[in-house]
């Protein structure tokens, strides 16, 4: 590239806009490093944000890109969560074992329900999702001998990470460890959507008919992304259980699965960022408010929901849009669609 | 009637939804390479019966036979595998997508590569180039970038002519191809329609006479389920009965 060009001129070339492109994948990833070095008293809250990044990011393979209505998010957290914990406590502590465990075991319940509801859709497939998510629940309350109940999971031991980094009291190689695996989930989630595998599932969002006249299996493509996700949602559980060392019932209730719900829509969905960002914004939020009101904190986040609903479609990726394209001049739009 | 040379064989097809029935036992062969045309007043079953060959809705008694293979049990992602592709009345485009797109998954589909998930960039932009080609073939070739639902209705049914021929079909069904495009576009679908690859059966559905009657080298005409009456469109126009059940007056 020539030296003597201005600037301006410069900014505009193609090989210096495709470079900003992908230059701006950076920004997440840049500011979840540097909440590393922000100091110990960030990372509890920053590996939980992390975590429900993951999870939510779960629910937009689901939901956002394939267009399954589904509550029973939760399930899968739970069983990855659990799965985790007793792999521990049972066989090794060894944590990309139990993180894999909990990631296998999820996928296999999602692929096994995924099978039997997946035929339905609509207000069907909803409560069917919901009605399983409580199933799941309802059983690890009743076999308390396995789960400790009510108690949680208790006496999880998390080997060191690789036999050399052993998991800190400040969470320090739990925030690494989470934020590595997110990585890797998130550029997996990010060629998949991209794949063919993809699209097809984005067509069968927008008309099942147009899918099945040409030739698309439908049903088991819906059973493959619903096992997909729950892989990657029984990671987040599994990761919940090991940087806290904890299992509580709680992370079986439905209202995780609402919750993810809300950070989804908040962020955006089909974005996969919106998912980064939503639940991000979501958790510093209720933290903030919890602090400043924590009764009142709900308030805070239905009245931030409504704002968004209604004049953000796109979510808070919506204002990432529009910062970009003021970055980037007007050739450009969007973020990586 | 000969049915080892025919392409697609229905014999005896029957449907009912309660005590109506839709179908009654219809038999119709489709030789390679030809158009047949099927008619009938509105609710003789046209649509229906297009649904029971795709496979939409299962048959209660009867068999289809495409390509010397029963059919009559298998999904419809199968017999779209077997090379029985169709068109719909009814807009099922996927609306958000671009034009290209909408006919690359269909390639995707059809080389049975639609389930990679990972080192696919030379599969897609292959599936795309194919789509762009046959994009172009339509005379819509400009149009690859444009959201389906920016396009009007009239290029809409010619994508929707596009995903079918991608993928290469043995048998073509054409459900109202040019139903609902205003006049001054209907003659771009009549373009294409006349210039459709010979060696693809057709099967088409229409309610206009002049383009069955133009398009058609054998109608079928449907009415109350049952088929009333095949022939060449000559021997169609000048049945008495059919002049009588269906086109009535308005026949010239």
């Amino acid at each position: 590239m020539n030296r003597q060009q201005p600037a301006v001129a410069r900014a505009a070339s193609p090989r210096f806009r495709v470079r900003l492109r992908w230059a701006w994948h950076l920004v997440p990833w840049g500011v979840a490093l540097a909440v590393y070095f922000l100091g110990d008293a960030y990372l509890s809250l920053g590996t939980a944000a992390l975590e429900m990044i993951l999870f939510t990011l779960s629910l937009d393979l689901a939901l956002g890109y394939a267009g399954i209505i589904t509550f029973g998010q939760a399930a899968f957290f739970g069983l990855g969560a659990y799965a985790a914990g007793l792999f521990s406590i049972y066989v090794m502590p060894d944590p990309l074992l139990g993180l894999a465990f909990g990631t296998a075991v999820a996928a296999l319940f999602g692929l096994l329900t995924g099978m039997l509801i997946l035929h339905t859709e609509g207000v069907t497939l909803m409560m069917l999702t919901l009605a399983i998510a409580s199933m799941v629940a309802a059983v690890a309350l009743q076999a308390s001998g396995l789960t400790g109940g009510d108690n949680g999971l208790q006496g999880i031991q998390i080997a060191p990470l690789f036999g050399v980094f052993p998991f800190d009291l400040w969470g320090r190689t739990g925030y690494l460890y989470a934020l590595g695996v997110l990585l890797l989930w998130f550029v997996g989630a990010w060629r998949i959507v991209r794949s063919p595998f993809g699209r097809s599932l984005d067509g069968i969002r927008q008309s099942p008919r147009r899918m099945r006249a040409i030739g698309t299996p439908v049903w088991w493509r819906l059973v493959a992304i619903y096992s997909l996700s729950a892989a990657m949602a029984g990671t987040a559980g599994a990761l919940k259980a090991q940087t806290n060392q904890f299992v509580g019932i709680d992370s079986l209730d439905l209202l995780i699965s609402g919750t993810a719900l809300v950070m989804l829509i908040l962020g955006g969905t089909r974005r996969l960022y919106g998912a980064f960002i939503g639940a991000a914004f979501y958790v510093v939020v209720q933290d903030l408010a919890a602090e400043f009101d924590p009764f009142r904190w709900m308030f805070v986040i239905g009245g931030l929901l409504i704002v968004i609903v209604l004049f953000l479609k796109g979510g808070l990726m919506d204002l990432v849009d529009w910062t970009h394209a003021r970055v980037m001049g007007s050739g450009s739009s969007g973020t990586g669609e | 009637m000969s049915t080892v040379s025919s392409i697609l064989s229905v014999r005896q097809l029957s449907k009912s939804f309660g005590s109506l029935q839709v179908a009654r036992s219809i038999d119709l062969e489709l030789r390679p390479g030809t158009r047949l045309g099927l008619i009938g007043p509105n609710g003789a079953g046209k649509t229906t019966f297009v649904n029971l060959l795709t496979g939409m809705l299962r048959a209660d008694r009867g068999e289809i036979v495409l390509g010397g293979k029963s059919i009559t049990r298998l999904k419809p992602e199968k017999r779209v595998h077997l090379g029985l592709a169709r068109t719909h009345q009814i807009n099922t485009l996927l609306a958000e997508s671009t034009t290209r797109e909408n006919v690359a998954i269909a390639v995707a589909e059809r080389d049975r590569v639609a389930w990679r998930m990972m080192r696919y960039t030379p599969i897609w932009r292959r599936c795309c180039d194919e789509a762009a080609v046959q994009l172009a073939a339509l005379g819509i070739g400009e149009l690859g970038n444009s959201k389906v639902a920016e396009l009007p209705y009239g290029q809409q049914r010619l994508l929707e002519i596009a995903i079918a021929l991608v993928l290469k079909p043995r048998v073509l069904l054409l459900d109202e191809p040019a139903a609902g495009v205003p006049a001054a576009e209907a003659h771009a679908i009549h373009d294409v329609l006349e210039r459709l690859p010979r060696e693809i059966a057709i099967l088409m559905i229409e309610h206009d006479m002049d383009l069955v009657f133009r398009f058609a080298q054998e109608i079928a005409v449907l009415v109350q389920g049952r088929v009333l009456r095949t022939g060449t469109p000559q021997e169609i126009a000048v049945d008495p009965t059919v002049r009588a059940v269906y086109l009535g007056r308005g026949m010239r």
